[in-house]
C-alpha cells in the first residue's frame, strides 16, 4: 500500500564523523507529514547525533539532508529559518534560567517570528495550559520539577509551530514518576499528528506512539518496520537481543507458603 | 587628635571626594564600555583584534597603574604632540585598567554558561547574534557580578594614585595638608573615612545586586 502523505523530510546517504569515529554511516530515510518515528538502538549507535544532525548542529561529512526540499546545512545563512520548522527537545530540559517560565516559551517567537507580544503570550499561555502548567506562568525555572521543565520545554518548541518535532530522550534524566506526564503530552501530539521524530529507551512508550520503528546500529538502520511487528517479532538478531535487554528473568523462584 | 581642624578640613575633602567620584565613576563605566568589546573579541577569537586583545589584557593587568598614567600624561603628549587633560588621562587611564579586568570577567561569565543554552536556543531559529543578546550574555553578566563589583571596588582604591598626574582627589588633599599643617593622624583618618564613603556602598549594594540576579547559580 503506497503512502499518499507528503515527504517532508529527506535524508539521502548521510554521514557523520568525529574525527575517525564515524557515527553515522550512509544513512536514508524519508519521513512524510504526520509521521512518528521512533528511534532505538543501543548506546553509541548515532541516535542523537542523528537529531543534531537533521537541526544542523552538527557538520556533516558526507550526503544531505532535505527539509521541504531545502538543504539543511549548519554553516548555511538561513539555517535560523530552517530551524524554526524543527522543534528540538534535548534531554537535559535547558530552559533559560533568566527567564520566567512564559517567557521562555514566548522568547523565540518574539524575537526570531516578530510577532506581535500579545499574541506571543496569548498562544505561549494557550501552550502551557495545553502541558498543564498555566498556573507556573511567572515562575522561573529553578522552581519547577524536571518532569515540568521538560513540558514546559516542549511547549517552547511548539511555540514556533514546528512542522517537525525532534525529540532526543526527552525522559532520560527524569525520575521515573515524571516520565508519564511528559510522555502523555507527546502521546498527545501524535493523535493531533504532528510529525515526530524521537530517540528513546522508553521501549512501550515507543511502542505506543510509533507509526514506524527505526533500528539503529552502528550509524546504520539495521531493521525498520511497523511497532506491532519489530516489538513482537524482530526480523533481525541484532534487534531481537537488543530488545531482550529490557527483559529481565527471575532470579529466585518464589515459593509461597501457607 | 585635633578635631576641629578636622572639621576645617572637611569642606577640602569633600571637594576632593566629589573629583574622585566623578573619574571613578566615568572610568568604571568606560572600562565595562571596553571590557565588553574585548571580551567579545575574545570570544568569538576575531583574527587580528583577538591577538591585539590578549596583549591589552596582558599588558594592563601585568603593569601598575602608575606607570600607566605617567605614560599617558607625561610620556604620549611628547610623542604625539599634544598634551591630555589630567581628568581625562585619569578617567582614560582607569578605564583601560578597569577594561583588561572586566574583560577577564566577562570571558569566565561567558565561558560558564553552558553550551546547550546555545544549542537550544540556536534550535529556537535564533541567530548567533540573538543568542548572544537574549540568552548567554544575560546569564553570562549574572554569572560575573561578583567580580565586577571586586573588580569596581579595586579601580575606586586605584584612583588614590591620581595625585601623580596632579589631580586634586582624597590622596592629594591629604598629603598636602599634612605638608602644610602636619596634622598627619587627622588627615590619615579622614582619608579613610571618605574612602570608606566611597566604597562601602558599592560592596553593599553589590552584595544586593549579587543575590537578586542569583538564579544563574541555582541550575535551570
Amino acid at each position: 500500500m503506497a503512502d499518499e502523505r507528503e515527504i517532508v523530510l529527506r535524508i539521502e546517504n548521510l554521514t557523520k564523523s568525529f574525527g575517525d569515529n564515524v557515527v553515522i554511516d550512509g544513512l536514508d530515510l524519508e519521513v512524510r507529514a504526520g509521521e512518528v518515528i521512533v528511534v532505538i538502538g543501543p548506546s553509541g549507535c548515532g541516535k542523537s547525533t542523528l537529531l543534531r544532525c537533521i537541526n544542523g548542529l552538527e557538520e556533516i561529512q558526507g550526503g544531505r539532508i532535505l527539509l521541504d526540499d531545502q538543504e539543511v546545512d549548519g554553516r548555511s545563512k538561513n539555517i535560523a529559518q530552517i530551524r524554526q520548522k524543527l522543534g528540538m527537545v534535548f534531554q537535559s530540559y535547558d530552559l533559560f534560567p533568566h527567564k520566567t517560565i512564559i517567557e521562555n516559551v514566548t522568547l523565540s517567537p518574539i524575537v526570531v517570528q516578530k510577532r506581535p507580544k500579545e499574541e506571543a503570550i496569548a498562544e505561549g499561555e494557550a501552550l502551557l495550559e495545553r502541558v498543564g502548567l498555566l498556573d507556573k506562568r511567572d515562575d522561573y525555572p529553578r522552581q519547577l520539577s524536571g518532569g515540568q521543565k521538560q513540558r514546559v520545554t516542549i511547549a517552547r518548541a511548539l511555540a514556533m509551530q514546528p512542522e517537525i518535532m525532534l525529540l532526543d530522550e526527552i525522559t532520560a534524566a527524569l525520575d521515573p514518576e515524571m516520565v508519564h506526564e511528559v510522555l502523555d503530552v507527546i502521546l498527545d501530539l501524535a493523535r493531533e499528528g504532528k510529525t515526530m521524530i524521537i530517540v528513546t529507551h522508553e521501549m512501550s512508550f515507543a511502542r505506543a506512539v510509533a507509526d514506524r520503528v527505526i533500528f539503529l546500529e552502528g550509524g546504520h538502520i539495521v531493521e525498520e518496520g511497523i511497532p506491532e511487528l519489530f516489538f513482537t517479532n524482530p526480523k533481525t538478531e541484532r534487534a531481537r537481543e537488543f530488545l531482550h535487554t529490557f527483559e529481565f528473568t527471575a532470579v529466585r523462584s518464589h515459593t509461597v507458603e501457607e | 587628635m585635633d578635631f576641629g581642624a578636622m572639621v576645617d578640613y572637611l569642606p577640602l575633602f569633600e571637594q576632593a571626594m566629589w573629583l574622585t567620584l566623578r573619574i571613578g565613576w566615568i572610568g568604571i563605566l568606560g572600562s565595562l564600555v571596553i571590557g565588553l568589546v574585548v571580551a567579545m573579541i575574545t570570544h568569538y577569537k576575531i583574527p587580528v583584534l583577538y591577538q591585539i586583545s590578549l596583549f591589552y589584557i596582558e599588558l594592563y593587568r601585568n603593569t601598575p597603574l602608575l606607570i600607566q598614567l605617567f605614560f599617558m600624561y607625561f610620556a604620549l603628549p611628547r610623542v604625539l604632540g599634544v598634551g591630555i587633560d589630567a581628568e581625562a588621562c585619569g578617567m582614560l587611564g582607569l578605564a583601560l585598567l578597569g577594561g583588561a579586568y572586566m574583560a577577564e570577567s566577562f570571558r569566565s561569565g561567558l565561558e560558564a554558561v553552558e553550551p546547550i543554552q546555545t544549542e537550544s536556543a540556536l534550535s529556537l531559529g535564533m541567530t548567533k547574534a540573538q543568542v548572544m543578546r537574549y540568552v548567554v550574555l544575560p546569564q553570562a553578566v549574572s554569572l560575573s557580578v561578583q567580580s565586577f563589583v571586586a573588580n569596581i571596588i579595586f579601580l575606586l582604591k586605584e584612583t588614590s594614585v591620581f595625585s601623580a598626574i596632579s589631580l586634586m582627589d582624597l590622596m592629594f588633599v591629604a598629603k598636602d595638608l599634612i605638608g602644610l599643617y602636619y596634622n598627619t593622624t587627622e588627615c590619615l583618618v579622614l582619608l579613610v573615612i571618605f574612602y570608606l564613603i566611597i566604597i562601602l556602598p558599592v560592596s553593599i549594594l553589590g552584595t544586593v545586586v549579587e543575590r537578586k540576579l542569583r538564579y544563574g547559580a541555582f541550575g535551570s
